[in-house]
């Protein structure tokens, strides 16, 4: 440890810090429910996706000593999930927010049930990268020391951005979402391209379980998401169903989860409770700002429950 | 199609099958139990396999599971007292469904209600038990009411997706009942455990005689009964029910719809808010960070396998009631994790939703056979 | 009781192929034995709170006779009144440990005038003389544990910033604060404690960043008072710094990071209170110790723990178990400058003003609100 503290520049690179740490579960949820919702369904069970690939991860990784191993399995479990989803809401007349709810309290249920004997053990956690390496203050080293997944998560947000826009299967998912009369007139599945979209969804929010159990925090318990998933969920309609603007709204909820504690650690002591709530504030208030009754938002897919 | 439970249970009893005649005015009465009925077997079954998968004999799990929620006069009441605030916060979400929308954050209500309650009864320590507790009633009516609102509120008049709005109205309600319950409102004799003031034994509304469990459940009921009533044998009711089919077509025949959702709203976070309310008023006796205990979540699940209808509520909330109740059971003797009860939820739910697609399909019940 | 057995047993005779559940039906209740029943808030593996109450339990199964059922994840509400009656009802329990603080009012006091048979022995320290006489609160005074963390910590640091993490500012904690910096102070006049409040029992994200943020302040030892503080020793200790552990010890957690730790003694606490109860012996409604009548202990050191680090630390120790030695002894100022003990006062560790603390002490940066 050095010497000196760096006072009142906590905060702001506790923000860059937190942003970076706590943002990466944000970014996966938040992602995978992009693509399942730009094919015009919603799942609101990533919460219990995420728990479950956070248990999932930690057990496997616990069991095989590969936290890798663990990752991908939370990203199986969690397509499996996300299959289940959409097995369900293809019958005719069920509600996707419905099933949305009760998958998020199977799967947590699932995952407190099963993760009962993995509370108490320690299992190999994911290394970190050392990007501070140029500076001498540790404090700027250890706010750098970045997951992988977290890069990925970053990668993957442009290349989404570039998918939808100009791949083929980026259209096919588009057009199921937008309208599924046209995709079916195009000879394509709707049922099996939600499908597709919502395992990759749910794919991507078991690997963002990972990280809370596998890297930050880094150890499973049943208080460990804290309502994260449900709050990507929310993330990805203010982010206009945008990959690039789910990433900077990530960050923004990473900065803002570690303002609280950092504003208490320079002096700025009352009323933390309401600094908690911050990100819940912020999600409505900029729903309040940016939606508008007269018209459905830009961006949202036609075909989406919730818009409609 | 609006008979009621009583009604049809007994056309279940004397349901001579042969009889084409007879399946065909009851086929879609006999469906709506018939089908949930077999939903929830089979939800029973699945979870059996998944306790037998873990290693425990599924028999001995119907065995507790019936023993705690229903085989004996105190697991009676256990059941009961556990589903009285269910139904309240069931009504939260039952009752907007009638107009199409999602509301989940009847938790969010019941905290507003509860401290809105507790803040009425502190304030009229002077007044007589009887006139604090109609008066802890309004406020928490209006507290939990004014909170849903909000939602509706902003779903009608800025778009704001309701579900969404409602449930960080969870989040937000919490907070803020964590900051007065630990601030302005903290009862400095609250040491260790940061809670408001008592409202006082005498202001307490006690339980029913002869049992242990409390007026809640009172409350519960009518609130369920006044609000079938409400949607299926008035105006209003079908003018809600015409509007959630369709609120586009609504907008154009001309039905007030902003007020239809405000109004529902309002009513909605009532029953929450009277959730609230009761514990306060019944089991804590002050407000503290305890209410949040989940009733509100459970609420959602009591209204969707009731398929939103507000008399179904009941008996679903019964049975929740009995699950919840069974749960330490199946600690104890079965050694199962506390999170059963949650995976057998989640396993009902899945089951009773997917069993919306059999609607309609059962020939024989259509007279086809 | 009777009932559920010769139910189950009818139940068994139903089917002949259900021989698989004779292993549980051999558990349930002799008469012969006694059954005490454990409640606890969180989950019994937390490494925290819970665990540490488990550990008495698990003590006491291993006694001749005696009969342990547990719950785990009961809420602070009307559920842990139903859980309490269903262990008496249905597992013939005589003796309960309500173990979480927020049991006791309205819960424990409500069922143990209902059943005067009973005993409950609740943790948290409550009981007061209006109180039913078959209910007992008990608890321990684990600041001086925290005292002797301190002084180890005090040694330890090098940059003589040590940090808190904390759950809520509550009298209990802010007693572990003040005597832990209290501590650090005897072995290094300069040293600070620098206090982070998460606003609830169990946050891992917040804690985490609670962790984090002290860190980035130049805090090199940590301790904490929190529900589970697995998160807090973890994160620590992978970014270097060492840290005090609470509760149980965590040192197979970071074993290299480990110093000492606050941990509750429950596992010889409790067959020493069933012995009382079998010799005839009543135990004190009101019964609280430290380190002295080994209701709390400090952890083993860990092998970072200088020499003369635990020579101080043995020392005071054995001063506090004599009684020769009082924590909050006069003159201390409060954070702001305020005398809080005043210069010829020794505030033992019986003193009811201790239990209403609502300061930080002079070295703590942080704030109470």
């Amino acid at each position: 440890m050095a010497d000196a503290s760096i006072g009142l520049w906590t905060v702001p690179l506790a923000v860059l810090g937190g942003a970076i740490r706590v943002s990466t579960p944000f970014l996966f949820v938040s992602l995978g429910e992009c693509i399942t919702e730009r094919s015009g369904r919603i799942n609101l069970g990533l919460e219990g996706t995420l728990v479950m690939g956070a248990m999932s991860a930690y057990g496997v990784s616990y069991l095989t000593g590969s936290p890798w191993l663990g990752v991908l399995a939370a990203g199986i479990t969690g397509a499996l999930l996300g299959a289940l989803h959409a097995g369900i809401c293809s019958l005719p007349r069920v509600n996707d927010v419905a099933v949305g709810i009760a998958l998020m309290l199977f799967g947590i249920g699932l995952a407190f049930f099963l993760g009962k004997p993995l509370i108490e053990p320690t299992a190999p956690r994911l290394p970190a990268i050392d990007f501070g390496w140029w500076s001498d203050i540790p404090q700027v080293r250890a706010a750098l020391r970045i997951n992988v997944l977290f890069l990925i998560g970053v990668a993957i947000a442009p290349i989404l951005y570039w998918a939808f826009k100009a791949t083929r299967w980026g259209l096919l998912i588009r057009t199921a979402g937008e309208s599924s009369d046209a995709a079916r007139a195009m000879g394509h599945s709707v049922l099996l391209i939600r499908l597709r979209a919502t395992m990759v969804g749910g794919f991507l929010a078991g690997i963002g379980g990972s990280f809370l159990s596998l890297f930050y925090p880094g150890s499973w318990n049943e208080g460990l998401s804290s309502g994260q998933g449900i709050t990507a969920v929310a993330l990805v309609i203010f982010a206009r169903w945008d990959p690039l603007l789910c990433l900077w709204a990530s960050l923004a909820f990473g900065g803002a989860a570690a303002l609280g504690p950092a504003l208490q650690s320079v002096g700025v002591t009352s009323g933390y409770h309401l600094f908690n709530a911050a990100p819940y504030i912020l999600t409505l208030a900029i729903m309040i700002i940016t939606c508008s009754p007269k018209r459905t938002l830009t961006g949202a897919p036609a075909e989406l429950s919730i818009t409609r | 199609m609006t008979t009621d439970t009583a009604d049809s249970a007994e056309a279940v009893g004397v349901a001579p099958a042969a009889d084409p005649g007879f399946l065909q005015r009851y086929g879609a009465t006999i469906e709506y139990i018939l089908i949930p009925g077999a939903a929830l077997i089979g939800a029973l079954a699945a979870f059996g396999v998944f306790v037998a998968l873990y290693g425990k004999n599924p028999l001995d799990l119907y065995f507790y599971m019936y023993q705690g929620a229903f085989g004996t006069w105190f697991s009676w009441q256990n059941t009961l007292t556990r589903a009285a605030p269910v139904i309240l916060t069931a009504l939260c979400t039952a009752l907007p469904a009638q107009l199409g929308m999602v509301i989940i954050g009847g938790e969010g209500a019941l905290l507003i209600g509860a401290l809105a309650a507790t803040s009425a009864a502190l304030a009229m320590q002077w007044a007589p038990p009887l006139v604090v507790q109609i008066a802890m009633v309004i406020a928490g009516v209006i507290g939990g009411g004014l909170w849903i609102t909000l939602s509706g509120a902003l779903r009608q008049y800025r778009g704001v997706n309701e579900t969404i709005s409602s449930l960080l109205l969870v989040y937000i309600a919490l907070a803020i009942l964590n900051h007065l319950v630990e601030g302005v409102m903290r009862d400095p004799a609250s040491l260790n455990k940061p809670s408001t003031r008592e409202i006082g034994a005498a202001n307490m509304i006690g339980t029913i005689p002869g049992t242990d469990v409390h007026w809640g459940l009172v409350f519960g009921l009518v609130c369920a009964i006044a609000s079938y009533v409400l949607i299926y044998h008035t105006t209003f009711g079908f003018a809600a029910r015409v509007a959630g089919g369709n609120i586009r077509a609504a907008k154009i025949v001309g039905l007030g719809v902003g007020k239809l959702i405000m109004t529902i709203c309002f009513l909605a976070g009532g029953c929450a808010g009277l959730a609230g309310m009761i514990e306060v008023a019944a089991v804590q006796g002050r407000t503290n960070a305890n209410l949040a205990a989940g009733y509100g979540f459970t609420g959602i699940l009591v209204a969707f396998l009731s398929r939103q209808n507000p008399l179904a509520v009941i008996p679903v909330a019964v049975l929740l009631g009995g699950i919840s109740a069974s749960g330490g059971l199946l600690q104890r003797r079965l050694g199962l994790p506390d999170a059963s009860v949650l995976v057998l939820q989640g396993i009902i739910f899945v089951f009773v939703l997917a069993s919306d697609a059999v609607y309609g399909r059962i020939g024989f019940l259509r007279g086809k056979s | 009781m009777d009932f559920s057995r010769i139910s189950r047993r009818h139940l068994l005779q139903g089917g002949a192929a259900l021989a698989l559940g004779g292993t549980i039906g051999a558990r349930t209740a002799q008469a012969a034995e006694t059954t005490i029943g454990f409640i606890y808030v969180g989950s019994r593996d937390d490494y925290g709170y819970n665990q540490a109450h488990a550990q008495g339990a698990a003590a006491l199964k291993k006694l001749p006779g005696i009969k342990v059922v547990e719950e785990e994840k009961v809420p602070e509400t009307d559920a842990v009144e139903k859980t309490m009656e269903s262990m008496i009802n249905l597992d013939g329990s005589t003796l309960l440990f309500p173990t979480s603080f927020g049991y006791f009012s309205p819960h424990v006091v409500k069922i143990a005038n209902k059943y005067p048979k009973i005993r409950f022995e609740h943790c948290g320290g409550l009981w007061t003389e209006k109180d039913p006489k078959n209910a007992g609160s008990y608890f321990g005074y684990i600041d001086e544990a925290q005292f002797i963390s301190g002084i180890v910590a005090g040694y330890s640091t090098k940059s003589g910033k040590l940090g808190f993490v904390a759950a809520k500012p509550i009298p209990q904690v802010l007693r572990n604060i003040n005597a832990f910096t209290l501590g650090a102070k005897l072995a290094n006049p300069k040293a600070t404690t620098q206090v982070i409040f998460t606003g609830d029992w169990s946050m891992p994200v917040k804690e985490a960043e609670a962790t984090n943020s002290l860190i980035d302040q130049g805090v090199d030892v940590l301790t904490c008072h929190v529900d589970g503080p697995k998160t807090m020793v973890e994160n620590a200790a992978r970014r270097g710094a060492f840290v005090c552990g609470y509760h149980v010890n965590q040192s197979p957690l970071a074993p290299k990071a480990y110093l000492t730790g606050a941990e509750w003694n429950w596992e010889a606490l409790y067959p020493k209170f069933l012995k009382m109860i079998t010799s005839g012996e009543s135990i004190p409604n009101f019964y609280r110790g430290g380190l002295k009548e080994e209701i709390v202990k400090c952890s083993p050191y860990g092998e970072a723990v200088s020499a003369e680090a635990r020579k101080h630390a043995d020392e005071m120790k054995a001063k506090l178990v004599l009684g020769e030695y009082t924590i909050f002894k006069g003159p201390i100022l409060d954070n702001k400058g305020k005398t809080v003990i005043a210069a010829s006062v020794e505030r033992g560790q019986k003193d009811p003003e201790l239990e209403k603390m609502d300061y930080l002490i002079e070295g703590v940066i942080g704030a109470t609100s």
